[in-house]
């Protein structure tokens, strides 16, 4: 089946400081990854690992250092201006419910807009039916809606609108950017459960990006773990999360608060001091906090090694299992 | 309609607006006035304010109310011509700066820089030199436009540099909504507000530096505005001689109008702050 | 057992806004009892948007307008004297912030002035707290605390912006501890952090509470940190504590139909089955219905809950529950 989406070789690189001290940093670091179909494909991993910088390339919003983006077998060759193409398939959620709308605008403009430029419509009842059908599918109604400012609306029921926003042009992948951080824990769900929905009954792909572990675990296919810019481990959701195989996923799925007082966290956890010292290590960048960490770790960069459908990038990995590169 | 009321709450919206008005029907009853500005003599000389003459006569022979009323309807004139003129220029400069970024944002903010840098009132004073026998009410403004529009311009680019990295761009984006309906709509609402206020406040110093020029002898002294009323007083030596009521209406009358656009401009800005727009809207 | 820290008597305390003539009153706190004990880590949980930043601001002294305090008190126990915080003149409140009280609010990796070193934050406030101490002093003082804690020296000479999220928030809690306090308040320290940082912040707190012995009120909507952390909780929704037990109890036998939804719309690890959300949104506090605030969204509401507000009852010992359903569940077993 071919992928909806391909990733290759993707890096970034950004150059901070001033004229004195430059550094450079590979947010995105040589990734590859494929997203199917009606799946849910979670990339996880901490703040600043180089998530959002990567929805941000798919999205055309970054230019690549090198790497390529690869959709429905078309190579991305965009300007600027002209997505339309891209984005008819592509949409995208992002973190802030409040931040996602112009405060000063009335939501349903964007709803229109859209509408207008994809041509969705002919006249402006169609237009209204169509709004309010997508409403619907994620618990609103345009009744509800119409005429209101982003401000009269809670963080949940905002981001469940820019859902519906995102799913008027009939996308195929959604990209959905943290979209459920800002959102009280005991309101996940039901954003969540919406992605579930949207896979299911209309064979829309998710790309999630998030830090939470529980909720990706929960709603995802396949998920791959980010660190510093690397994927460190890639597989079915069964797989990774609940055997693990890299140090850093142990390290994450351990520190999942469990909602049990009786399961509290026994062992302390090292925390970096910079984030900035871990993306110029050489080596593999987890070295430093690795509780496994050998010799051979310092210095050189470990490859990717296939054990059965679980992609795994540690040295502790014999070589002669598959080798992915 | 519900923005006035609201402005209206804010006493200094109210009592600026009305100095403003007052002022505007004073400037409206010059296309009544019986004598034409520029001629000399139509009324006996250095009188005081009367029944017949209100606000007195001048050594000239004029008769002060109705100039006056010339006087602030061209200094209006001017200073609405040469801000509005340079609003515009500024938001072009500053939003296309702004979003387009790269050189061509840098080249037009060197641009402005220039316009920043160059010691103003020389230029001015060089060029109103040049052209004054052919300067009229609109060369004088359009004059003083070009080098109002700068400092704004700057403002402008970087509120939009910030906005552009704001989430709702990449909304509007994933909309499909192109680049200059994308600035229009979505940056425009938060750019009213520095412009209306911006605008205001170069209303205010066009006046100022009209004044001063007129003061220099550097405009058509024929036309009467605040500036060319006051210089004529002063040359005239009317302190001295104590014709107070020549010297004190053009400038009580320029008080009233800086004094009513300072109010106008802060109570407005305030208003359409977007930090308090939020807060009303939907309320 | 009853070594009260902090007590508040029908704490109410209401925002009063006027925009533009129209005035808004937002019932942020109405009516909070509650007593904080000595050597405990008390947990407020509950929504955005419910007034627990409020009840904070309120226990700490800090209620500017907009923000009234309409009715109650909230008692501090300093050296075993209950004292009324709004009898209280600006000096002695100020006093008694950072050495018996501090705060370390949302967002809090703010608090460092992002343009001079850590350690002259550290001697900022070591020196507004009297003492006399020169700057060596000082950061002799911040380099034994911090050392204490477990945080590397070396970053008292950097800059905010050079150490990452969670080491920041880990400063500003060991900035808090510095004067010993015997109440730190903390509003949502783990929100924005990620699951690896939110434990080693979490730690740090542990640790602070087991060195110093004091009380820590923590506030988060997010039940696995209370759950790790929390010795007691209060469950709070539009302006009222509905629920408060120890953790065990509040995660083991709920019994307020909202705490039920609270703890039952977690994912589990090693469990994909579907799991929901409490159905419609919190009441806006402005315009909150009569009656149970919570009777729009339960599912097991009763004609009283409509009309009236539910007094709060004592379930068990340690366990308090303002719900109707107490009586019912009574008047049926009794009858």
């Amino acid at each position: 089946m071919q992928a909806l989406l391909e990733v290759n070789h993707l890096t970034k690189t950004f150059t901070l400081g001033n004229i004195i001290s430059r550094v450079r940093i590979t947010a995105v670091d040589n990734i590859s990854f494929h997203i199917k179909p009606a799946e849910i494909f979670a990339l996880a991993g901490e703040s600043g690992c180089g998530k959002s910088t990567t929805a941000r390339i798919i999205l055309g919003f970054e230019e690549p250092t090198s790497g390529e983006i690869i959709h429905k077998g078309k190579r991305d060759e965009k300007q600027r201006n002209e997505k339309v193409w891209f984005t008819q398939g592509i949409q995208a959620i992002f973190q802030d419910p409040f931040g996602t709308f112009n405060p000063l605008r009335i939501v349903d403009r964007y709803f229109f807009e859209t509408v207008q430029q994809y041509k969705l419509a002919e006249t402006k009842e169609d237009a209204v039916k169509l709004i309010d059908r997508k409403l619907q599918a994620v618990g609103l109604s345009y009744a509800e809606l119409a005429g209101r400012y982003p401000s009269e609306f809670s963080g949940g029921q905002l981001q469940r609108i820019s859902i519906a926003r995102a799913l008027l042009t009939d996308p195929i992948l959604m990209i959905a950017d943290e979209p459920v951080s800002m959102v009280d824990a005991s309101l996940r769900m039901s954003i969540v459960n919406l992605f579930k929905k949207l896979k299911e009954d209309l064979g829309v792909s998710v790309l999630y990006i998030t830090h939470d572990l529980a909720t990706a675990y929960y709603v995802s296919d396949r998920i791959a773990i980010m660190f510093r810019g690397n994927i460190v481990e890639e597989g079915p959701v069964e797989q990774v999360l609940i055997h693990p195989k890299h140090p850093y996923t142990k390290l994450l799925r351990e520190s999942i608060p469990e909602v049990d007082p009786n399961m509290r966290w026994r062992e302390t956890v090292n925390l970096s001091d910079t984030e900035q010292e871990e993306y110029l290590r050489k080596g593999c960048k987890f070295a430093g906090r690795c509780p496994l960490v050998m010799d051979i770790c310092k210095d050189v960069v470990p490859e990717d090694i296939y054990i059965e459908d679980v992609l795994v990038k540690c040295h502790l990995y014999p070589e002669d299992s598959q080798d992915a590169s | 309609m519900k923005i006035l009321r609201d402005l209206f709450k804010d006493y200094r919206f109210g009592i600026s607006f009305i100095i403003l008005i007052i002022l505007l029907i004073f400037a409206c009853l010059s296309f009544f006035s019986p004598y034409d500005p520029t001629f000399w003599g139509d009324v006996p000389r250095d009188l005081k304010p009367s029944m017949t003459y209100l606000l007195g006569t001048n050594s000239k022979g004029q008769d002060i109310f109705w100039q006056a009323t010339f006087a602030v309807r061209n200094s209006l004139i001017i200073a609405l011509i040469a801000s509005s003129v340079s609003r515009v220029i500024a938001v072009l400069v500053g939003m296309v700066a702004g979003y387009k970024g790269g050189l061509t944002g840098r080249i037009l903010m060197f641009v402005s820089d220039v316009f920043l840098v160059i010691p103003l009132f020389l230029v001015i004073v060089m060029l109103a030199m040049l052209v004054r026998d052919k300067m009229t009410l609109v060369t004088l403004a359009l004059l003083l436009a070009v080098f109002g529009w700068a400092w704004d311009a700057r403002i402008i680019r970087s509120q939009i540099l910030s906005l552009r990295e704001r989430e709702f761009t990449q909304t509007a984006v994933l909309s499909g909504t192109g680049t200059v309906p994308l600035v229009l709509k979505e940056y425009m609402p938060f750019t009213t507000p520095l412009v209306f206020s911006t605008l205001i406040n170069n209303m205010s110093w066009v006046i100022g530096l009209e004044i001063t020029l007129a003061f220099l002898g550097l405009v058509n002294m024929e036309i009467p505005t605040l500036g060319t009323m006051l210089q004529w007083a002063i040359s005239y030596q009317a302190v001295l001689l104590g014709y107070w009521w020549w010297i004190l209406t053009p400038i009580i009358l320029s008080i009233l109008l800086f004094v009513a656009l300072y109010w106008l401009s802060v109570s407005i800005s305030e208003y359409l702050d977007p930090r308090t727009r939020i807060q009303r809207v939907g309320a | 057992m009853t070594n009260p820290i902090l007590r508040t008597e029908q704490l109410k305390a209401f925002y009063v806004l006027d925009i533009h003539g129209e005035q808004k009153v937002v019932k942020a706190v109405n009516q909070v009892d509650l007593e904080i004990q000595e050597n405990e880590v008390y947990g407020i949980a509950g929504e955005s948007g419910c007034g627990k930043t409020t009840l904070l601001k309120a226990l700490y002294g800090a209620i500017e307008p907009p923000l009234r305090l309409i009715g109650g008190k909230v008692f501090y126990f300093v050296d075993g004297l209950g004292l009324d915080v709004s009898s209280l003149g600006i000096e002695e409140k100020r006093k008694l912030r950072w050495e018996y009280v501090s705060y370390v609010p949302q967002g809090a990796m703010s608090v460092f002035n992002p343009v001079i070193r850590i350690k002259e934050t550290f001697w900022d406030f070591i020196n507004s707290h009297g003492g006399g101490k020169t700057r060596d002093e000082s950061f002799e003082i911040a380099r034994g605390q911090l050392h204490e804690l477990g945080l590397p020296v070396e970053i008292l000479d950097a800059y905010p912006h050079q150490l990452s999220g969670g080491m920041r928030q880990r400063v500003t809690i060991a900035l808090a501890a510095l004067l010993k306090p015997r109440i730190i308040i903390c509003d949502e320290p783990t929100t924005a952090l990620d699951v690896v940082v939110q434990r080693g912040v979490v730690q740090m707190l542990k640790d602070v509470q087991a060195k110093l012995q004091n009380s820590i009120i923590l506030v988060t909507h997010d039940m696995g940190v209370q759950a790790n952390v929390a010795d007691r909780i209060a469950i709070m929704y539009a302006g009222k504590i509905v629920e408060e037990a120890s953790a065990e109890t509040i995660f083991g036998s709920p019994f307020h139909p909202y705490t039920q939804y609270l703890i039952n719309s977690l994912p589990k690890f090693g469990d994909k089955s579907t799991r929901e959300s409490a159905p419609g949104n919190p009441p806006s506090l402005s315009d909150l219905p009569p009656g149970c605030p919570f009777h729009v969204r339960c599912p097991y509401v009763l004609e009283i809950c409509k009309e009236q507000m539910p007094a709060t009852s004592k379930l068990e010992v340690n366990h308090k529950v303002a719900c109707w359903l107490v009586e019912e569940r009574q008047d049926a077993s009794s009858s």
